[in-house]
């Protein structure tokens, strides 16, 4: 297996502790001038998403965790897995809700996903930046507003709940943004 | 992709560098202190654990191949000959280099201003040193305080450092919430540094000059040992606003101890398996030969730029850093 040194830290670089996957997000070199050399490291743990620290004796190595992002097609939920294809290779693989997470809310069939796999199996389910989905149920609000002010929520096809302008009907489709879960406009087909 | 050509340094700490430069030649000129040059590439090379010398070849004569030439780490062996010889005096301004070291403070080859004084004692040179970096940072009424290393670890840690033994260091340092600090596998010195490091320099200098001094002996590198309740080497290092930017001695002159030190050193890279380069015996030779008493110190000049920048990355005071070069 794969490892790095100490001095080959950087953010973005994958490493393994203690058996799970982790992200570096900062490193700093520390030495006295006559003295040891460290590394201190912010990492993120891919499985759970929680920051810690860690503190290496400068030359240490960690194991390098065999982590990439790879863009997936999503074809279908089937009421316990999550089914993803590689676009290129046609290889399916499945996630389970503790990988999907909360990006379930903004997919639907088709839709292509940045996938993160460790080990060739999924470990993070990212959706496109921005999805077009239609609204299912929303109040009809009053006609002729168009200001946009104050806005109310909409459901969308996919389950996720999202504040859209007053003049924005059932059955019409939007853009969201993902990464903040905000209406952005409506949309065409 | 179009390569970084432009400098990472902004015109204004490029301008400061060069005052920071003329105001320290100017300051030495008024003390009478002499400029030298000496040797940046050598046959030998210090032999310090804590520093790697980055290398390059001579090629003339015979051998093909040709010979080794260190960077120096530092121009303390060739300046003390200097002294040894009876020139009095003598400062350098110089790029040094170290192998391994890249970082917020770190950079492989850096701006040293080192300097010694023959007849001086280590606490009369800490005054100069003060003296200096005063006028270079334009704060002339900047407060200076000495704190001796036992007293900073006995004092905020509750820590004998001569005393503690690594299980009580390693201990401390997890009871302070330093990150995995019960993974790791370090010397006795290696903690200390960790806890100095960690727990302790992000407080020193905050808004003054502190002089850490006095340290345990096994630190003590080419400074003078003293007896004292406890054994002491007569070491000091400058902080300010939490940054080491300098680190001087009462200079070891006694030849055997230091021979003793050298070999010490060697067999300790020997046994990690490192780089052993050949003991500089003319130094030595310049000890045996009758070398004053003297003090000298070496001072980081790109962090002392960084305190007149007011700026947290080193790249932000050079020019072109390393990936740039």
């Amino acid at each position: 297996m794969a490892s790095y040194s100490t001095s080959e830290f950087k953010s973005g670089l994958k490493i393994m502790l203690d058996g799970d996957p982790y992200n570096i997000v900062e490193n700093e070199f520390v030495k006295p001038g006559k003295g040891q050399a460290f590394s201190r490291v912010r990492v993120r743990n891919l499985k759970t998403g929680r920051t810690v620290e860690k503190t290496f004796k400068s030359g240490d190595t960690v194991e390098a965790a065999d982590v990439h992002d790879t863009d997936m097609q999503y074809l279908y939920n089937d009421g316990e897995q999550w089914h993803f294809m590689d676009p290129a290779s046609f290889e399916q693989m499945t996630a389970d809700a503790t990988i999907v997470g909360d990006t379930a809310k903004w997919i639907k069939d088709n839709d292509i996903c940045n996938v993160t796999l460790w080990n060739g199996l999924p470990l993070a389910v990212e959706p496109p930046n921005f999805v077009v989905l239609k609204i299912i149920e929303t109040d009809p609000g009053l006609k002729g507003d168009t200001s946009g002010g104050g806005g109310k929520p909409a459901t969308l096809e996919t389950g996720a709940v999202v504040r859209v302008p007053l003049f924005v009907q059932s059955g019409e489709l939007i853009r969201v943004d993902t990464r903040i879960g905000e209406y952005v406009s409506r949309a065409k087909e | 992709m179009i390569p970084h050509w432009r400098p990472s340094a902004s015109p204004a700490a490029l301008r400061a560098r060069a005052a920071m430069l003329a105001a320290v030649r100017d300051f030495f000129s008024r003390a009478g202190v002499l400029e030298v040059e000496t040797p940046i590439a050598s046959r030998c090379a210090g032999s310090d654990p804590a520093l790697e010398s980055l290398v390059t070849r001579w090629h003339w004569g015979s051998d093909a191949a040709g010979q080794p030439l260190f960077l120096h780490t530092s121009p303390e062996f060739p300046m003390k000959r200097l002294v040894a010889a009876g020139v009095g005096p003598i400062y350098q301004i110089c790029k040094v280099f170290r192998d391994g070291e890249r970082g917020r403070l770190h950079h492989p080859e850096f701006s040293l201003l080192e300097w010694y004084r023959p007849g001086w004692d280590y606490r009369r040179l800490m005054d100069e040193v003060a003296a200096v970096v005063r006028v270079v940072l334009g704060r002339p009424d900047l407060p200076t305080e000495r704190l001796t290393y036992r007293t900073l670890f006995r004092e905020r840690l509750g820590i004998d450092p001569w005393t503690a033994g690594c299980d009580d260091l390693r201990t401390r340092a997890a009871a302070l919430a330093i990150a995995d600090a019960d993974s790791l596998d370090l010397d006795r010195d290696g903690w200390l540094d960790l806890l100095l490091t960690q727990c302790l320099q992000g407080q020193l200098g905050r808004g003054c000059l502190t002089f850490l001094c006095d340290y345990p002996p096994s630190q003590a590198a080419l400074a003078r040992l003293r007896q004292d309740e406890v054994e002491v080497a007569e070491r000091f290092e400058l902080y300010f606003e939490g940054v080491e930017l300098a680190n001087g001695f009462q200079e070891l002159t006694d030849a055997a101890v230091q021979r003793a030190r050298l070999q010490l050193d060697l067999e300790t890279r020997c046994h990690q398996g490192r780089v052993t380069p050949p003991i500089d015996t003319a130094f030595l030779a310049a000890l045996a030969a009758g070398m004053p008493e003297t003090s000298g110190v070496a001072v980081g000049l790109d962090r002392l730029l960084m305190a007149v920048m007011n700026v947290r990355h080193i790249d932000a005071v050079l020019a072109f850093p390393v990936e740039r070069a």
